[in-house]
């Protein structure tokens, strides 16, 4: 591999994530657009190009849904680019701005990523009637909480954990929530108990252990590190890494149990950015976990552990705030919400923040120099990763 | 005039080489039921696989697919992508964008040093929709446009109006493109919409979006287009034909139509990019041959003035002359352009390259223009948005 040219992250924001039907998708880009370069001290003129992610159009009911959120973006008069993986966007959508940044193109790129699910009626489930194979799946009227409910099966299965743990999972992040002020979801007091006895789904998958839909926005600002060295010297954060794969369409061929799409994107992300042992040279990850058991199975596949192994790491503390490897510190798509594109700022936004220790109260302990950021999606078969450094 | 006022954007330092070492391609047809969207690009991207001389499980990095989900008729169409293109397992993403975005997508994951073989598709199964004017009204901003209905090319009547009087272009120009590049298809064997029709039989065909024509309109067709590209130095390993992007630009103006004006600015910024990292100071000078998005005619002209190849209202005149024809100055749109070829959604930025490509490569058989170096391909997203690409095409 040729030498790459070097990327820094230098600012993060995002917005509220909640049922927000009172503003408009524009709006919600440009509040999260606006913090990030006050973060990095910069203005929209500043900006060479801008990135959109946001998912599924049928959510807005906008054709060409990146279009029509431009101007809320930055991205009007300039070079703007909409990548799209379904619920990999929110960590593919900086990867294509790592890109824009080290081909030498530009130098300051503004990634946004947006979503708004609460105009989706009666439910944003209804929308994922629409994702289905025509032919194979449709007829069977397929529901996403149904098929995460045999996914979750054949995991728990397949690696003998036991529900109780992946509680832990949900009671972990929903606390961890009560930190970050744009949460959804936090609940200070949620017990084992709580989530174990929450409202059936579809078996085995309860309430409690769900994210919920949600409507946000979040924003990142790249830079190139000689810019970054001069508007940010206080703190360098880089991008060292970053993978990304996509099984085949056909959900039923693939291997429910260990997501060996998103190992292939970790080990392209780490070999890139030279670590050899994940598992010790990691110090914060942000996997993605819009469902409970779905942390567990991505830390196994980001390779932080061997796969089954997650469930005993939660259960002995490892992974809290003060635990050795703190995972989704920032309270994740449990606890802070589930607006898909935009969690971005609780995965590469989180690790961002804590890599340059502006965490506040979520500030995990071990003084991080190492994070890695996840994103799946699609029907189950993508995944984008992110490995950052402090330097 | 807004034509010099902008200060120059500044593109930055190149990284490394890209090439086109293989082109892929189905028929375009106006309608294809006996194939579904796997099977078009299925078999665009085992002719470009074939082409470029590669095993696409072995050898590539990474693919990308240019879509966008209400074409599809899909909620997350990326989805579907992988298989059909050699894909599954490896690293893919979708832009939804044209596919010229894709291939400036594939530009900068090569440039960076990421990858070495990026493979880049777009399709277009246009047929399979059943209500396209209603999709294409989703587009129009959900509040302020979209209630105001109507079929949404009334926005293409408005701005060929305004372009028009801004100008002075007449419709006699315009009707002019489609004699132009209708002809030109019936030499390219890829273009259902080939005719020998005159300017006058287009100015006669009934008005539908006053003063846009009916013949003055791409008519849809489905077809799929796969692009195999490679690391400068390993694309003259690997290829003895390759052709080299050496530059590409794209822009976004404003999503509200009512506030752009007819001079098509995102064509001309995408090619101020461009220019500059082609190292073209005389586009018109340089150039042997463009091809720019013609789906409505007067199109055309307006982007040719766009890229600087004309000043405001004289791309008229030099069609009238005879200097964008096949043995003029400057041929424009040779495959027959959308109007020939038709209209094929995000794959239509492709298809322009592909003409471009196979020019440059010396295998545009009957429309061969004479040893051709550099040309470029221009690209449009369509009413009702303004967002386009400009990408430089040269022969190693």
């Amino acid at each position: 591999m040729a030498r790459l040219r070097e990327v820094a992250v230098i600012g993060a924001g995002m917005t509220v994530f909640a049922s927000r039907l009172m503003e408009t998708g524009k709006e919600l880009a440009w509040e999260a657009a606006k913090q990030a370069l006050d973060e990095a001290g910069l203005s929209l003129e500043d900006v060479d190009a801008v990135v959109l992610g946001t998912a599924p159009d049928a959510f807005d009911g906008i054709h060409k849904k990146g279009e029509n959120l431009l101007d809320g973006a930055g991205g009007a008069n300039r070079p703007y680019m909409r990548v799209y993986t379904g619920g990999g966007t929110a960590v593919m959508a900086p990867i294509a701005g790592w890109w824009h940044v080290a081909s030498g193109l530009f130098d300051i790129v503004l990634v946004v990523c947006e979503e708004k699910m609460s105009s989706a009626r009666p439910h944003a489930q209804s929308v994922f009637a629409h994702i289905w194979d025509p032919i194979l799946d449709r007829p069977l009227k397929p529901n996403l909480v149904w098929i995460f409910a045999m996914e979750m099966q054949r995991y728990m299965h397949v690696y003998n954990v036991k529900k109780e743990d992946i509680a832990l999972v949900s009671v972990k992040n929903k606390r961890n929530a009560v930190d970050h002020p744009c949460a959804q979801l936090a609940d200070p007091k949620i017990t084992v108990e709580d989530v174990l006895n929450s409202e059936p789904m579809a078996l085995p998958v309860r309430r409690l252990d769900i994210s919920p839909p949600s409507d946000g926005a979040s924003a990142l600002v790249l830079a190139s590190l000689d810019v970054a060295r001069e508007l940010v010297p206080d703190r360098i954060v880089t991008i060292d890494g970053v993978g990304w794969c996509i099984d085949t369409t056909m959900w039923t061929n693939r291997d429910l149990a260990f997501p060996k799409f998103l190992a292939r994107a970790a080990q392209q992300a780490y070999r890139m950015a030279g670590i050899k042992d994940p598992a010790k040279e990691i110090h914060v990850a942000e996997p993605y976990d819009p469902f409970n058991y779905k942390e567990l199975q991505h830390m196994e596949g980001l390779l932080l552990c061997e796969p089954g192994e997650a469930a005993k790491l939660t259960r002995e503390g490892v992974t809290q705030r003060d635990g050795r490897l703190p995972v989704c510190p920032s309270g994740g798509l449990l606890g802070v919400g589930n607006p898909i594109a935009a969690t971005l700022g609780i995965k590469v936004g989180e690790i961002y923040w804590q890599l340059a220790r502006k965490a506040g109260k979520r500030q995990v302990k071990n003084d991080p120099v190492t994070g890695v950021a996840q994103a799946w999606g699609d029907l189950m078969q993508f995944s984008s990763v992110i490995v950052l450094r402090r330097r | 005039m807004r034509w010099d006022r902008e200060p120059e954007i500044e593109m930055k330092m190149r990284g490394r080489e890209v090439a086109i070492i293989g082109v892929g391609y189905t028929n375009f047809n106006s309608v294809t039921p006996d194939l579904s969207w796997k099977e078009l690009t299925f078999e665009a991207a085992v002719r470009a696989f074939e082409d470029a001389g590669i095993d696409p499980r072995r050898d590539v990095d990474s693919f990308i697919t240019c879509a966008e989900d209400y074409w599809e008729g899909f909620a997350i169409f990326d989805e579907f992508t992988p298989d059909q293109l050699g894909g599954a397992l490896r690293p893919m993403v979708t832009v939804a964008g044209d596919g010229l975005q894709g291939l400036a997508t594939a530009y900068m994951q090569i440039s960076s040093g990421l990858f070495d073989i990026v493979v880049v598709e777009a399709h277009s199964k246009i047929s399979d929709l059943l209500t396209y004017e209603d999709v294409v009204l989703l587009a129009f901003d959900p509040v302020y446009e979209a209630p105001l209905g109507g079929h949404p090319y009334y926005v293409a009547g408005l701005e060929m109006r305004e372009y028009l009087e801004w100008t002075g272009t007449t419709e006699e120009e315009c009707a002019a493109v489609v004699a132009k590049n209708k002809g030109n298809a019936l030499r390219n064997p890829l273009a259902p919409f080939g005719a020998r029709v005159s300017t006058d039989e287009v100015m006669s065909s009934p008005y539908l979006f006053d003063p846009l024509k009916e013949l003055e309109i791409a008519p849809l067709a489905d077809g799929a287009i796969v692009f195999v590209l490679a690391e400068g130095e390993l694309a003259r390993r690997l290829s003895d034909k390759p052709v080299f992007l050496e530059g590409i630009g794209w822009w976004s103006e404003s999503p509200w139509i009512g506030s752009r004006f007819p001079d098509a600015e995102y064509a001309r910024r995408a090619a101020q990019a461009a220019y500059q990292q082609a190292g073209i100071k005389d586009p018109l000078g340089e150039l042997d041959l463009v091809e720019v998005d013609d789906r409505f005619a007067y199109k055309e002209l307006q982007h040719l003035e766009a890229l600087g190849l004309a000043r405001p209202g004289e791309a008229g005149q030099l069609l009238l002359e005879g200097a964008l024809g096949r043995d003029g100055e400057l041929p424009v749109n040779l495959s027959g352009g959308s109007l020939g070829m038709g209209d094929l959604v995000e794959a239509g930025g492709l298809a322009r390259a592909l003409e471009i490509i196979l020019q440059l490569r010396g295998e545009a058989q009957g429309r061969q223009v004479d040893e051709p170096e550099v040309g470029l391909a221009q690209s449009w997203r369509g009413v009702p948005h303004g967002t386009g690409a400009v990408a430089i095409f040269r022969r190693c």
